[in-house]
C-alpha cells in the first residue's frame, strides 16, 4: 500500500468525515481518494487558516476532521490555531514538507525552515514520518492522540518521503 | 451608496428578530459586537462565541452545518470579521450547505478599535461578492421588512447557503459580555447534539 493509501485507511478507521485541504502535490493521491468517497466531505479551501476554523466547527457538530497542506500553509494558520488553545479543540493536520531536502526552489525554504518553530510557538503538538512503511502508524498515532486525547496534532511528512518536486527545464 | 450615514438598522434589533423564537438553530458569533448582540438577545446552548479568531467564524458555521446537516446552522458577525475572511464565501459556495446561513452586520466601521472605515464603507459590496462566490441566495437590507424571508430561512433547511448583509446603524448598545470560556461553550454545544465526550 502506497503511503497515501496508508493515510486513507488510517483516517477511515478513525471515522474522519470532513477532510479540509489547500492543495500539494505530496497529497494529491489522497486528496482524490477523498473526493471519491461519498462518506467523506473534502473541502477545498483558498488559504489553511480556513480549514483550522472549519474543523474547530466540525468537532462542535461531533464529527472528526483532518486538514491538509504544505509547510508553506504552517505559516498561514497561526493566529486561528487560538482558536483550537483557548477552546481545547484536538485538531489533526497533515502536513507536506517542503524547503528542507533536496528543495530547488530557494522561496519554499524560509518557511520550510521555520514550520516545526511554528507549530510549536502555538503549542501544537508534532510527530514526523518520513520512511515510507511507518507513515500509517505515525498518523494513527497522532490521530489517536488527537481525537482520544484531545491534542492539538501535526504530522510532517518529510520531504525526503514526499520526493522533492522535479521541474523540466 | 456606501456612506456610514446611510446605514439605519438596530443591530440589537435584526438580531433578536432572527433568533426570536429559535428551536434546533445553532449559532456561531463572530468577534467583537456581533458576539455580543448574540448574548443580548440570551444565553442558549447552542451558542458559539467568539473572542479572536477573526476571519474564522463563516468556517466554523461551515464545518459545523457539514456535520450537522439536519440542524440549521447561522453564523452572526461583522463586516470586518468577514473581510478578513472572505475566502471562506468561496469555499462555502462551492459546498452549497443546505443549512447554513450568514447575516452579517454591516456599519461600514472598525467600531470596536475606534471607528476606522472597512472596506464595506469604500465599495466592496459583500452581497455582490457572496452571489459571485456561488451564493446567490444573497441580500441586502435597509430595513426590518428587507430581513422577512432570510428571518424565517435561518431556523430552516434551504436549497442553498444563505446570506444577508444587513445595514447598520453605528451603536452604543451596552456590551453585553458573554462567558470567554471557549473550552465551556464548545463542550456546552457539542452536549446539545448528544455528543459527551471532550
Amino acid at each position: 500500500m502506497s503511503w497515501p493509501e496508508q493515510i486513507y485507511t488510517v483516517l477511515k478507521s478513525l471515522d474522519v468525515r470532513q477532510v479540509a485541504y489547500v492543495p500539494d502535490g505530496g497529497h494529491a493521491q489522497l486528496i482524490r481518494l477523498v473526493n471519491e468517497d461519498p462518506d467523506i466531505h473534502a473541502v477545498p479551501l483558498t488559504t489553511e487558516q480556513e480549514g483550522v476554523a472549519m474543523l474547530a466547527g466540525t468537532w462542535l457538530g461531533g464529527q472528526r476532521g483532518v486538514l491538509l497542506m504544505q509547510s508553506s500553509g504552517v505559516g498561514n494558520c497561526i493566529n486561528m490555531l487560538s482558536l483550537i488553545r483557548t477552546c481545547q479543540f484536538p485538531l489533526l493536520a497533515l502536513v507536506t514538507m517542503r524547503g528542507e531536502y533536496g528543495e530547488f526552489n530557494p522561496w519554499q525554504v524560509p518557511m520550510g525552515t521555520a514550520t516545526e518553530g511554528a507549530l510549536r510557538l502555538m503549542d501544537v503538538h508534532i510527530l514526523r514520518a518520513t520512511a515510507p512503511e511507518e507513515v500509517g502508524d505515525v498518523v494513527r498515532a497522532a490521530g489517536r492522540m488527537a481525537f482520544l486525547g484531545g491534542s492539538a496534532m501535526t504530522v510532517l511528512l518529510s520531504q525526503r518521503l514526499v520526493g522533492a518536486k522535479v521541474f523540466a527545464e | 451608496m456606501s456612506g456610514i450615514l446611510s446605514r439605519t438598522l438596530d443591530r440589537r434589533a435584526v438580531v433578536a428578530r432572527l433568533l426570536a423564537g429559535r428551536q434546533g438553530l445553532a449559532v456561531v458569533a463572530g468577534l467583537g459586537a456581533p458576539t455580543y448582540d448574540v448574548a443580548a438577545a440570551g444565553d442558549h446552548d447552542r451558542n458559539f462565541y467568539l473572542w479572536g479568531a477573526m476571519g474564522g467564524a463563516a468556517m466554523i458555521g461551515l464545518g459545523l452545518a457539514l456535520a450537522q446537516p439536519d440542524v440549521p446552522v447561522l453564523v452572526i458577525t461583522g463586516d470586518g470579521e468577514m473581510l478578513m475572511g472572505l475566502g471562506a464565501l468561496a469555499t462555502i459556495g462551492a459546498q452549497q450547505p443546505r443549512n447554513l446561513s450568514i447575516l452579517v452586520l454591516d456599519n461600514g466601521l472598525y467600531e470596536e478599535t475606534g471607528a476606522q472605515h472597512t472596506h464595506t464603507a469604500m465599495g466592496t459590496d459583500l452581497m455582490a461578492v457572496a452571489g459571485a462566490c456561488g451564493i446567490t441566495d444573497a441580500i441586502t437590507a435597509d430595513a426590518m421588512p428587507d430581513l422577512d424571508g432570510f428571518s424565517a430561512r435561518v431556523h430552516r433547511i434551504g436549497n442553498a447557503p444563505a446570506l444577508a448583509v444587513a445595514r447598520i446603524a453605528p451603536s452604543h448598545a451596552l456590551k453585553v459580555l458573554p462567558t470567554r470560556d471557549g473550552a465551556f461553550v464548545k463542550t456546552r454545544l457539542r452536549r446539545s447534539f448528544g455528543v459527551d465526550n471532550g
